[in-house]
């Protein structure tokens, strides 16, 4: 059997509930392709992490199947451990090793051992850029370097299934793109699947093959960037008038061209532009409002982006929606990255429904 | 590679050829071995182990000689009677330094990294377990090592050294065994923390400094009859100022064999519950 044939995801109905809590995940249902690379977008609580969790088995799901490279997470959590590698949103690593000393640890859990130990974490130490400071304790290394060590650690046994939860959290612009890279490169060259959760738009924009919106525990959309903004239509122009009485008068003449919205941008008037073949330009519309003897500051238009698409669905923006109702972030949340810092109690959880 | 079972409707799955894992001895042995560098890449964290017992057995030892004159006291030196307490608290401090590497482990997300490899749930206890033991070892060879150069007479001879390292060793793992149950099942260092000063309490509401047979108040001698402390007391020091009491030293295992049996116990149910996969 070829490693590509089998190491897809496919969950159906999963959900979680908590004691004394709301469900965090409530009945979802993905699919993901082998070598695919599947953005799993949403905003600080909306259950990403748990998702994450319950796929690589450090959390029991409540309800609900989920098979990864053809093992149930359920009844089959050894055969799911040994096909996938995952960095989760806390970095995971010991402050007293050196990097090169996790690689040979994990490696040698993993069972390879001696001279191809060392090969390996040489090869990965490379990789991740981190040759330098391999033979250096962990503890002095930054956020940067722990979590490029971190994704080396998750591949020490070169999985078919790659989970990366939040990998670019703290990351520098540089760091955050050499990853994307390599990680498009684990996608594209050794076929690997990547879960990948975030709540960067741009890089789910980016880096995704297909991306997964959730929020409140539900999947809310779901297709490639382009088909998600496509479902949005078209583009957004936002006017900024001079005068209060321009800005009164604007909205009759900006309804020719399509359905007007509350703007963004403070004092300005915006409309979505209709689709198809009358979708007005911007010089069409400069010259409509100059007809109406209308001034204007500023006119610009907005390409749809995954933040309308979550606008769309979910009446809320990305950015920030988390923020009144995080606790999926936070430290010894459940869901939270490190599942096992959440207490026994929560590990222990039963279905409530 | 590993067939489905008939109970996942899932189709066969992909096993990685690279995740082969391991044997069961070599995870604890590679756990262990990091257990220990960990504890001893930082001083701050078993000096005060080392230290505090020597502290104390100078202390005592030069202060209360004149309880040696107490007639009925069974030993000509405090010394002898006390150097028992290097052993103790050896031993007491491993319920500190296991609990404190598994909650290390739990709170870094690294129990988690572990988690994900084929290690057994079990291995990481048991080598923290062991690393803890090893230490307390090294200190408890230091002492005897110390008693033997200020002129402890070991009344139970060479063997007498041996069966007290077994059984420092045996108290070690007992004490690390409530400690990583502790870690495992609270996951926070402050309730390990929290115990401490009850294990402290406990070795000082015992026999460590006076024979129960010469305690005059009635309360104290009826709190070192409960407090299993005592029994492990006696038991080490029968070997020193005594020779072979059969009857102490099965005292002493006795309460080893219930307190390991409660750490264990109680460490299998919390690692279950804190590893609670599939």
């Amino acid at each position: 059997m070829t490693t590509s044939e089998n190491n897809g995801i496919e969950v159906r109905g999963l959900v979680k509930q908590f004691k004394k809590g709301p469900k965090a995940v409530d009945g979802i249902d993905l699919d993901v392709a082998p070598g695919e690379i599947y953005g799993f977008l949403g905003p600080n609580g909306a259950g990403k992490s748990t998702t994450v969790n319950m796929l690589v088995t450090l959390l029991p799901i409540t309800a609900g199947r989920a098979t990864v490279a053809g093992w149930d997470v359920a009844t089959q959590g050894a055969d799911v451990r040994k096909a996938i590698g995952a960095a989760l949103q806390a970095v995971a690593l010991d402050n007293f090793l050196t990097g090169r000393e996790h690689l040979r640890l994990i490696a040698s859990l993993q069972g390879i051992t001696g001279s191809r130990a060392d090969a390996r974490a040489t090869d990965l130490l490379h990789r991740v850029g981190l040759e330098e400071a391999a033979d250096r304790k962990v503890g002095g290394y930054s956020g940067g370097m722990k979590r490029r060590l971190d994704l080396a650690l998750a591949l020490v046994h070169e999985p078919r299934v790659l989970f990366l939860d939040e990998p670019t959290t703290g990351l520098d612009p540089q760091s955050r793109t050499a990853l994307w890279e390599e990680v498009r490169r684990l996608a594209r060259e050794d076929g690997v699947t990547v879960f990948l959760t975030t709540q960067y738009l741009e890089e789910a924009d980016v880096l995704a093959d297909r991306v997964g919106i959730i929020d409140r525990g539900v999947i809310v959309a779901e297709g490639t960037p382009a088909e998600l903004k496509a479902e949005i239509g078209a583009p957004t122009v936002e006017v900024v008038p001079t005068s209060d009485s321009d800005r009164a008068a604007l909205p009759a003449v900006l309804a020719q061209f399509g359905e007007c919205l509350a703007a963004a941008q403070p004092g300005a008037v915006a409309v979505r532009l209709r689709g198809g073949s009358d979708r007005a330009s911007l010089v069409t519309i400069v010259r409509a409002i100059d007809d109406g003897g209308l001034k204007i500051d500023e006119i610009r238009q907005h390409e749809p982006t995954l933040d309308d698409v979550f606008l769309a669905k979910t009446g809320r923006s990305l950015e920030g929606a988390g923020d009144d109702e995080a606790t999926e972030g936070a430290p010894g949340a459940p869901g939270s990255g490190s599942a096992s810092a959440a207490t026994a109690d929560d590990r222990d959880a039963e279905p409530v429904a | 590679m590993t067939s489905a079972t008939a109970t996942a409707p899932a189709p066969q799955g992909v096993v990685n050829p690279h995740a082969v894992g391991t044997s069961l001895p070599h995870q604890v042995l590679l756990l262990a071995r990091r257990s220990i560098r960990g504890a001893l890449s930082s001083p701050a964290g078993y000096m005060p182990g080392i230290v505090m017992p020597l502290m104390l057995l100078t202390i005592n030892s030069s202060a209360m000689q004149r309880s040696t004159s107490i007639p009925g006291f069974p030993a000509d030196r405090f010394l002898d009677f006390i150097i028992v307490i290097t052993f103790m608290q050896a031993a007491l401090f491993a319920t500190s330094s296991a609990g404190l590497g598994l909650v290390r482990d739990i709170e870094s997300g690294f129990l988690d990294r572990l988690a994900l490899t084929p290690m057994r749930a079990g291995a990481l206890v048991v080598a923290q377990i062991s690393g803890a033991i090893v230490i307390a070892m090294g200190a408890s060879l230091l002492y005897v090592t110390i008693g033997l150069v200020t002129g402890v007479d070991f009344h139970a001879g060479f063997l007498g050294v041996l069966a007290l390292l077994g059984l420092a060793a045996w108290t070690a793992l007992a004490f690390a065994t409530i400690g990583a149950w502790i870690a495992l099942r609270s996951g926070e260092s402050e309730a390990l923390q929290g115990i401490f000063p009850l294990l402290f309490a406990s070795l000082f509401l015992s026999t460590l400094n006076m024979p129960r047979e010469l305690i005059q108040a009635d309360w104290f001698a009826a709190i070192t009859r409960v407090n299993p402390v005592s029994y492990m007391i006696d038991g080490m020091r029968s070997l020193i100022i005594t020779g072979w009491v059969p009857r102490m030293l099965l005292e002493d295992v006795l309460v080893l064999v219930v307190i390991t049996a409660i750490g264990v116990s109680g460490c299998a149910r919390a690692l279950r519950r804190r590893m609670a996969k599939a």
